[in-house]
């Protein structure tokens, strides 16, 4: 089988702004795969690359064996895609939307259409003006997820959703997986992608910085600790995977990888903790920690 | 006052915002009946030519309905009655602004912005009302004014002024309660257009009845039945007062009891599953242009209807005259200065429907700017097919409002001349010789699109040098190189005897190119240009 997505070295230039520089990104055929960065970084002009909406400007792309710019439209039927924020026709009602969508595709599967209509409780019959934000996401993301499709490319396919909702997409997208399909995932809601992803590719200022499975990438996590303990502190500096500690008396703030943090807690429950605060990270944070290159006033 | 809170902000808002709109279309309509009136003082100096024109305008049935009755043979009473129509736009740029400032404020999402400030309950309806308030009354001092200074009677002038002040300040009114009764602004502009309309309808029938009393019950018979210039009635002003009161009345009790962003009228639901027609990017596009075809359609219709009706009797308007008679003898009487007068008029509709095809083409970049094309796009649909779904409707369009335009033209004119089998064919023929210069405006409207996106809409300023060309270019004796720029120049005039197919053929291969040069470039860019 066919690797469905293959990019290396793609640049894409706006003018003077490098979209793009030199990204590499694989996603293997039936995984899960995170594409994770903050706004900006390139992940939505990668994707209309990917679609062949925008052309590159250097680099190889293959898209299910295709050349995603020449080949657009047979490639397409093989696809479903949901952008980021989805725009609705004000005069065409939702339900209409999805069988348009569908139709274009090629036809879509009318009972797994009724059953996501239900599980996401969207009402078909409203015209595309009346629908909220996360409505016209539910849309976009019925029309997808009722194609009979190889691929699902879905660019941060769950803002505006609530968390009930964001449920019920990790429940379809863990059945498009069981169903073979491929799915390129494009977030910046980490726990989103910790559910759903088998493997990540974090990409930042147009390239990808990261690439791996979560259990490669768990050495990003480091989780901040604010305690209060009753003896002086000591032999907490030493351990490994310790990082910026600061002691303010009986106060002591410090960082820890994940594989350090029993041994760093197991050191304060010794010292005897009377307050403690754990704060894990925010994916920004984990930017800005693993990839040094910040402005000073931002790592205070 | 603390519903009213705000107000003075929010009206200053609208000013800023609207600061050069508004004070445009006042200009416009206040300058409008001042040239009506220089040009009655010069086109007939003596009483009895007055008496000659106010005569055939009062027996043309379909000038009476489509501006209104003749109440007199002064030059003030033939200015009013010539500036019917005015009314009609005075309302509707009333209407349309005070739901500029009320329901599409709201449902942009912007009203709520504000509503979290220090903002009085009544105090985002009050502002648009009273700054369109002032609007119209300053259109109807100036138009006053404007006439006054021509040398008609100030009492006339004060009163034509009033008349189409408070014309405005109805329709005003009647955007307020529009506004408050849908969720939509689309739905408030449909509420207010199918009353304006309904009141448009009523004074014709009333107008050219026997019995005028359809005309009383018309918020649009109202300003005419003050009588200006003739006999002046003061009191027939109480009525749009008391007319704009009631429907104040109703709507501030209705903006009080809904809920910000919700409408007293239900939203409509649609189907749940699409119908067998929306399958491809034609049927989307069908659905995305249909609405425009068939109300420019019906637009259009009426207005050949009207213009049609009315030729035969501008063809005898010069009897009477004995100069204008003579010039008018050289280009073949009467029914050569109705040839003329339609050859003229279905110019005009020729420059409107490049209108409708330079709009149809631009509704590819308003798909794309609003997000709907990359979707479509990313789906099996090629790239040439989507341009070609909708530059269909940019090059049928215009065949389509032009086929009916004349068609709707020969009709009334053929039965006013009694030979509708030779007009019908005969304006249709005119009507349709228009459409190649009109495929010229939307073939460049496609070509800016697919190579230079943001630009597209320059189409439109092209337009408008066109019709500058075309209406100033023989009043200022511009050089014939200058004027031949116009594709509009080169329409060979069908209803004489003799003119020739070829610059036809040529102008529709010059849009052909156009459209297939802007198609080329919309497959090798980028999708979406921001």
């Amino acid at each position: 089988m066919e690797t469905p997505i293959e990019v290396s070295g793609l640049v894409k230039t706006f003018g003077r702004t490098r979209a793009l520089d030199g990204l590499d990104l694989t996603v293997r055929a039936g995984e899960v795969h995170g594409f994770l960065g903050p706004n900006g970084s390139g992940k939505s002009t990668t994707i209309r690359v990917l679609l062949g909406l925008l052309r590159a400007d250097a680099g190889a792309v293959r898209l299910l064996g295709g050349d995603p710019w020449r080949d657009a439209v047979a490639l397409h039927r093989r696809l479903a895609y949901v952008p980021g924020d989805v725009t609705l026709w004000p005069n065409l009602s939702g339900g209409e939307v999805i069988d348009l969508l569908g139709r274009l595709r090629g036809g879509l599967d009318p009972k797994r259409r009724a059953e996501l209509l239900e599980s996401f409780e969207l009402d078909p019959r409203k015209k595309g003006r009346a629908y909220s934000k996360g409505n016209r996401q539910k849309v976009g993301l019925v029309a997808a997820l009722a194609s009979d499709v190889e691929l699902l490319i879905l660019d941060e396919p769950t803002s505006g959703l609530d968390p009930l909702m964001e449920e019920v997409f990790q429940h379809w997208v863990r059945r498009a997986k069981q169903d073979g399909r491929t799915v390129l995932l494009s977030s910046h809601i980490l726990a989103e992608v910790e559910a759903l992803c088998d493997r990540v590719t974090i990409i930042r200022n147009g390239r990808a910085v990261e690439s791996g499975t979560l259990t490669e990438l768990r050495h990003l996590h480091r989780t901040s600790i604010d305690a209060e303990v009753a003896a002086p502190l000591d032999g907490l500096a030493d351990l490994p995977g310790v990082h910026d500690l600061r002691v303010d008396g009986n106060r002591v703030r410090f960082d820890v990888d994940s594989a350090a943090l029993d041994a760093a807690l197991r050191r304060l429950t010794e010292l005897g903790v009377r307050s403690l605060v754990s704060t894990p990270p925010t994916l920004e944070e984990l930017f800005l920690r693993h990839y040094e290159a910040v402005p000073e006033e931002l790592t205070r | 006052m603390s519903t009213l809170a705000g107000t003075r902000h929010l009206a200053r808002l609208i000013l800023r915002r609207d600061r050069v709109l508004l004070p445009l279309w006042v200009l416009v309509l206040a300058v409008l009946p001042m040239t009506y009136a220089t040009s009655f003082f010069e086109l007939f100096p003596t009483a009895a030519e007055r008496a000659a024109y106010a005569a055939g305008t009062a027996r043309n049935p379909s000038i009476v309905a489509l501006l209104g009755p003749v109440y007199g043979e002064s030059v003030g009473a033939l200015t009013a009655q010539r500036g019917g129509f005015l009314l009609v736009i005075v309302a509707l740029a009333s209407l349309l602004t005070v739901i500029r400032h009320t329901r599409v404020e709201e449902e942009a999402g912007r009203r709520e912005l504000l509503g979290g400030g220090v903002l009085g309950r009544h105090a985002g309806l009050t502002a648009a009302l009273l700054v369109t308030y002032a609007a119209d009354l300053l259109l109807g001092l100036l138009t006053a004014a404007g006439l006054a200074s021509t040398g008609l009677p100030a009492a006339g002038s004060y009163a034509y002024g009033l008349g189409t002040a408070l014309t405005g300040v109805v329709f005003a009114t009647l955007g307020g309660l529009a506004a408050q009764l849908t969720e939509t602004a689309g739905g408030a502009r449909g509420i207010g257009i199918a009353v304006l309309g309904a009141s448009f309808a009523l004074r014709m029938v009333g107008d050219t009845a026997s019995n005028d009393w359809p005309s009383w019950l018309s918020p649009l018979g109202w300003a005419p039945r003050i009588r200006p210039f003739e006999g002046e009635r003061w009191w027939v002003p109480v009525l749009p007062l008391v007319a704009s009161a009631l429907l104040a009345a109703v709507a501030y009790p209705v903006s009080v009891r809904r809920d910000l962003g919700a409408g007293v009228l239900p939203p409509r639901l649609g189907p749940a599953t699409a119908g067998r027609g929306l399958a491809g990017p034609f049927g989307l596009a069908w659905r995305l242009h249909r609405g425009q075809i068939l109300w420019w359609s019906v637009g259009f219709g009426l207005l050949g209807l009207i213009l049609g009706g009315a030729a035969e009797a501008a063809g005898r308007s010069v009897e009477g005259n004995p100069q204008l008679e003579q010039i008018m003898a050289r280009i073949g009487g009467a029914s050569g200065l109705a040839d003329a007068y339609l050859g003229a008029t279905l110019s005009l509709a020729g420059l409107a429907a490049a209108g409708y095809g330079i709009q149809a083409a631009l509704r590819m970049r308003a798909e794309e700017s609003a997000g709907h094309a990359e979707p479509v796009l990313a789906t099996g649909t090629h790239r040439s097919t989507w341009l070609l779904s909708h530059v269909v409707f940019a090059l049928v369009g215009p065949v389509v409002v032009l086929a009916v335009t004349g068609l709707a033209t020969g009709l009334t004119y053929g039965l006013s001349v009694q030979d509708v089998p030779r007009e019908l064919p005969r304006m249709l023929g005119a009507g349709l010789a228009q459409v190649p210069a009109a495929w010229v405006l939307a073939g460049l409207a496609v070509l800016l699109y697919g190579l230079l996106p943001r630009l597209a809409p320059v189409a439109w300023a092209v337009l408008a040098v066109c019709v500058l060309l075309g209406q100033l270019g023989a009043v200022l004796e511009l050089d014939q190189w200058l004027l031949d720029l116009s594709p509009f120049t080169h329409t060979p005039q069908v209803l004489r005897d003799t003119w020739s197919a070829t610059p036809l053929w040529t102008l529709a291969a010059i849009a052909l190119a156009l459209a297939a040069t802007g198609l080329t470039a919309f497959r090798r860019r980028d999708v979406p240009v921001t």
